[in-house]
């Protein structure tokens, strides 16, 4: 049984944690705000391209000489995972979450008889998948340093993947990031990167025109292929960010409640003792003055 | 007969400008074009430069862009450029650092092909710093 001594310490323990996961909480709940809206503001571009992409892609879809991003070279032995995670943890199962779809994926490829590489960005993934994945991992990128997420960290990510293709080290790309739906749903996604998968373009979209294109429609696609990896990886941190923060309030929302009901629970048992230490006392006075 | 064309500038951080402007010069693959309204669909690569936007007020402003495309459709024009920013912030130092690397990578150049290359990007930026001294990147039609 605790001392009344113990119990009161523990009470002030867990108290300093509360405030401590409050706070954490209401800056979570700020930097997810601004996080949220550089997500947003990201939008209009990536589906811009990615529209534009459809309809030029569309016109290549099944011929021989169209370009290798996006129709892939032919192999689909090498594949390359891109696991973009969060660069601290706190963030309930933020980064696991996402670990857990990279390993599944990697293991059903490598069952599979396929060259899995591993191209962590975000210092947690690589934590993660070090275990179980040590020699896959070919290179961590970590932006710990980094204030505000510019394009230009994406573009050097987007650099590296095409210089690595270029090179013919990997046959197929595949991006692991966590898709911002709410503060409490975030949902890990998979998306392919090389050979370029678009979404079908909506069924009400103007039919694609008389376009002149300049200089043709080859060196467009030329152009923008390249440009929309970069795009793609800078929109999947955006939303890994925004992620983040979310998974992080609602973890630390919880670890909140959690201490107070803790404190609460303790300081029931802390009352029910002093009482008990109190009648105690009684009883030995009363006791001893009956004896006189 | 439209009034204007629909202008929008977006560049992958946010959307920079959304109305209904009068004219806009653009620094396209095959040199500076301006679109007015009802232009033809038109899609084309873009060059570092200046885009001119004349507002329907009569008052025009200058943006400057690198990299990225342009297209016109009936809806407007869309200018989605991998850098885009307002005239006032344009850096010469940033163009002039530039240059300087690309004068460095010239010189470590392997091939033929390679050194033409970043000849092109050199003079591309050349171009651009003597654009930006004109003024505006529309007296470069």
């Amino acid at each position: 049984m605790p001392s009344l001594k113990d119990l009161k310490n523990r009470i002030a323990s867990v108290k300093s944690t509360q405030k401590i996961t409050k706070a954490m909480q209401m800056v979570a709940a700020a930097k997810l705000r601004r996080a949220q809206e550089a997500a947003e503001a990201a939008r209009p571009y990536a589906e811009r391209m990615g529209n534009v992409l459809a309809a030029l892609g569309a016109a290549y879809a099944g011929r021989a000489d169209a370009p290798a991003l996006l129709a892939g070279n032919g192999r689909d032995q090498v594949h390359l995972l891109v696991v973009a995670t969060g660069e601290r943890g706190l963030a309930g199962g933020f980064n696991s979450s996402i670990a857990r779809l990279a390993r599944e994926t990697a293991q059903k490829l490598i069952a599979e008889g396929k060259t899995v590489k591993i191209l962590t960005v975000g210092r947690k993934g690589n934590d993660i998948l070090k275990r179980g994945f040590a020699d896959k991992i070919i290179e961590t990128i970590s932006f710990r340093d980094v204030r505000q997420l510019g394009y230009v960290n994406a573009a050097s990510v987007g650099e590296k993947v095409l210089a690595m293709y270029a090179a013919g080290e990997f046959d197929v790309a595949t991006l692991f990031y966590s898709r911002f739906r709410s503060v409490i749903a975030q949902i890990p996604t998979a998306h392919q990167l090389i050979p370029a998968k678009f979404e079908a373009p909506a069924a009400d979209a103007p039919e694609t025109l008389n376009y002149e294109y300049e200089p043709d429609e080859e060196a467009i696609l030329e152009d923008l292929l390249p440009r929309n990896i970069s795009v793609q990886i800078f929109r999947a941190l955006l939303e890994n960010n925004a992620s983040f923060f979310g998974a992080q309030m609602s973890a630390m929302d919880n670890a909140t409640r959690n201490a107070g009901e803790m404190i609460k629970k303790l300081t029931l048992v802390y009352n029910r003792q002093r009482q008990a230490q109190i009648t105690k006392e009684l009883i030995e006075i009363i006791s001893g003055a009956e004896a006189l | 007969m439209a009034e204007g064309t629909k202008l929008e500038i977006v560049s992958p951080e946010r959307l920079l400008l959304s109305e209904t402007v009068k004219s806009v010069t653009v620094p396209g693959a095959d040199g500076y074009f301006t679109v007015l309204g009802d232009h033809a669909p038109l899609m084309t690569t873009l060059k570092p430069g200046f885009v001119t936007v004349v507002r329907n007020d009569g008052i025009s402003h200058v943006y400057y862009v690198r990299g990225g495309f342009a297209d016109v459709s009936p809806e407007g024009l869309t200018i989605l450029a991998e850098e885009a920013q307002d005239i006032a912030e344009f850096d010469r130092a940033k163009i002039e650092g530039l240059i300087a690397a690309g004068l460095t990578a010239q010189q470590a150049a392997n091939t033929a092909d390679e050194e033409m290359r970043l000849q092109a990007e050199i003079d591309g930026w050349r171009n651009l710093l003597l654009d930006a001294s004109v003024g505006t990147g529309s007296t470069a039609h």
